[in-house]
């Protein structure tokens, strides 16, 4: 056991430097969160909510949902493209945990996870939004937001340990990620779609964060929202995690 | 009694249609070094994957130091070093951090990982590019600290794939001259090789390998014997000459020769490059006029067409 988090930790670090040498990796965190934030808020501000500033409360979590979707996406498409370098024959010639590779670049992709998180979160204070929940509803949003991504980040491992390229994972995710960013609560009031749609909006996940993030950060209320969503995320790693490791060890 | 340091029987490879390995049984000695010795596209590289743990193993049975391969990779691992054809190091890393990330992967303390990486830095010649990024390493640089990282846990048994394929004649002394100073430590080294020269110098014993199927095996002695110690290679001046001479040769040197897939060229095997001299003078008693003779030691495609009939390029197409 203090095998495997020293193996993981090694593997974390490894991540990190690479991700300081290739700062272009930090661009899906830096430029998503600046650009979405500003797009969506002036484009539908006005027609969802009236106004700008009565629309921030409900895209800034929608947002927040939206690009941690993004980031844990590419967490993925890296491990994928990293699995067909040289020193991955290493990794698996060594006498390690079989989860270390995995959750050593996942660790590492926290720091991505909080740089996207902060970034939207000052984005939509700078036009204007001012959080009911205060200093520790946002704080607890803002960890809500990396937690989930940090969970979710488990099905797109898993999408690189079973995918045959990463163009494949990238592709796979894609089709993934926008119907559970759109079909969600994310940027519109869900009452005027049709039955069927809200159907699917309710049972989606991340209408589940977005809900549990807009109560924290809004209200700063910890509702039942807020314990299902951290349900949902220990429930996706707890089947995606495993999935993952076990088609890992089956590639060698 | 102590097992051998491989033992391999029938193994098999399928990747979809393609039989990669066909059935072959390796026996490794402990402290020897063996080479495996083949083309492109053979299926050596296959073979040492499975045995490394890194492919699993279609049919057939390998045990390494007496360890079931298939049945308990994570203890084989435990007792193996792999150093990949293309170098299993991480490009982005440093070659300092590429010898603590593998140390503390293998349990050694912050301190110790370090202490190693030093060390192994300064074995292999390294201290002074300790901090450069891999992807600015040399390839020669790139295999030394391949094999550096594959040494760190002490591995009694090391699997080198192609250790110097792609170097330069110095580099690759320079990488033989290592290899030779693991074994006289007592490691034992399993290794592939395109070339007979390589397998020749490190290796006891050779197992050839074409088409996944193993084809010969002995000491490098026993395998060149097979084709002579030396090969003439003439050009005859007019193509016309090419049957006579064919048959003058065979006259002197008892054996048919080989004809070139060039028109007019014969490649004739010598027990002895002596009779090089024997082998010009009948053509010149002959007036078979040449325009190029040159002696050189047999080379693999040599070995291959002497053992398998066929040359080994034959298979580049094939190349895994």
């Amino acid at each position: 056991m203090t095998g495997t988090v020293q193996q993981t930790l090694a593997m974390a670090g490894r991540a990190l430097i690479k991700m300081r040498r290739n700062p272009e990796q930090f661009f899906d965190v830096t430029l998503q969160p600046l650009l979405f934030t500003a797009m969506f808020t002036y484009i539908f501000g006005g027609a969802v909510a009236g106004s700008t500033e009565s629309y921030l409360p409900l895209i800034i979590p929608g947002i927040l949902a939206q690009t941690a979707l993004t980031a844990c996406m590419a967490t993925g498409i890296q491990l994928r493209e990293d699995m067909d370098k040289g020193v991955f024959d290493r990794f698996k010639s060594l006498p390690i945990s079989r989860i270390a590779p995995l959750a050593g670049p996942a660790i590492a992709d926290l720091v991505r996870y909080a740089i996207a998180a902060t970034l939207t979160i000052v984005v939509g204070i700078a036009m204007g939004y001012r959080p009911g929940g205060g200093v520790a509803g946002v704080l607890g949003g803002w960890l809500l937001i990396v937690t989930a991504a940090w969970s979710l980040a488990w099905i797109f491992t898993w999408f690189g340990t079973i995918a045959r390229s990463a163009q494949a994972v990238q592709g796979f995710s894609m089709m993934i990620m926008f119907p559970l960013s759109f079909l969600s609560n994310a940027f519109v009031p869900t009452q005027t779609m049709p039955g069927w749609l809200q159907a699917f909006v309710h049972v989606n996940p991340v209408t589940l964060v977005i809900d549990a993030c807009r109560d924290l950060m809004n209200d700063g209320r910890l509702t039942a929202n807020v314990v299902w969503a951290v349900v949902g995320c220990a429930a996706v790693v707890a089947i995606f995690a495993p999935l993952a490791v076990r088609s890992y060890s089956r590639k060698m | 009694m102590t097992s051998p340091a491989v033992e391999a029987f029938g193994l098999v490879k399928n990747f979809g249609s393609v039989l990669a390995v066909d059935g072959i049984d390796l026996e490794v000695r402990r402290g020897e070094v063996f080479g495996v010795l083949g083309p492109n596209g053979a299926g050596k590289t296959t073979t040492l994957k499975m045995l490394a743990t890194l492919l699993p193993i279609d049919r057939g049975s390998a045990r390494v130091l007496g360890v079931d391969v298939h049945a308990n990779p994570h203890r084989v691992r435990e007792l193996i070093g792999v150093t990949g054809q293309y170098a299993s190091v991480d490009e982005n890393l440093t070659a300092r951090e590429n010898l603590v990330l593998f140390g503390r992967l293998l349990g050694l303390s912050r301190a110790k990982a370090r202490h190693k990486a030093e060390e192994l830095l300064a074995s292999f010649g390294l201290e002074d590019a300790a901090d450069r990024q891999i992807k600015k390493f040399s390839g020669g640089m790139r295999r030394r600290l391949d094999l550096a990282a594959s040494l760190i846990s002490h591995p009694p048994l090391l699997f080198l794939d192609e250790p110097t394929t792609g170097l330069d004649p110095r580099t690759r002394g320079q990488m033989w001259d290592t290899i030779r100073q693991l074994v006289r430590e007592g490691t034992t080294v399993l290794l592939t090789t395109q070339y007979l020269d390589e397998a020749d110098q490190l290796a006891h014993r050779i197992a050839v390998i074409d088409r996944g199927k193993k084809v010969a095996q002995g000491t490098p002695d026993e395998l060149k014997a097979s084709v002579g110690n030396s090969t003439l290679h003439v050009r005859l001046a007019d193509r016309e000459h090419t049957a006579r001479a064919a048959e003058l040769v065979a006259g002197v040197v008892g054996e048919q020769p080989v004809l070139t897939p060039e028109a007019g060229g014969l490649n004739i095997a010598l027990a002895d490059a002596n009779r090089a001299a024997d082998v010009l003078i009948a053509l010149r008693q002959a007036q078979v006029g040449i325009t190029t003779a040159t002696v050189r030691r047999p080379t693999l495609d040599e070995v291959f067409l002497a053992i398998t009939g066929h040359h080994s390029e034959a298979n580049d197409e094939a190349a895994s």
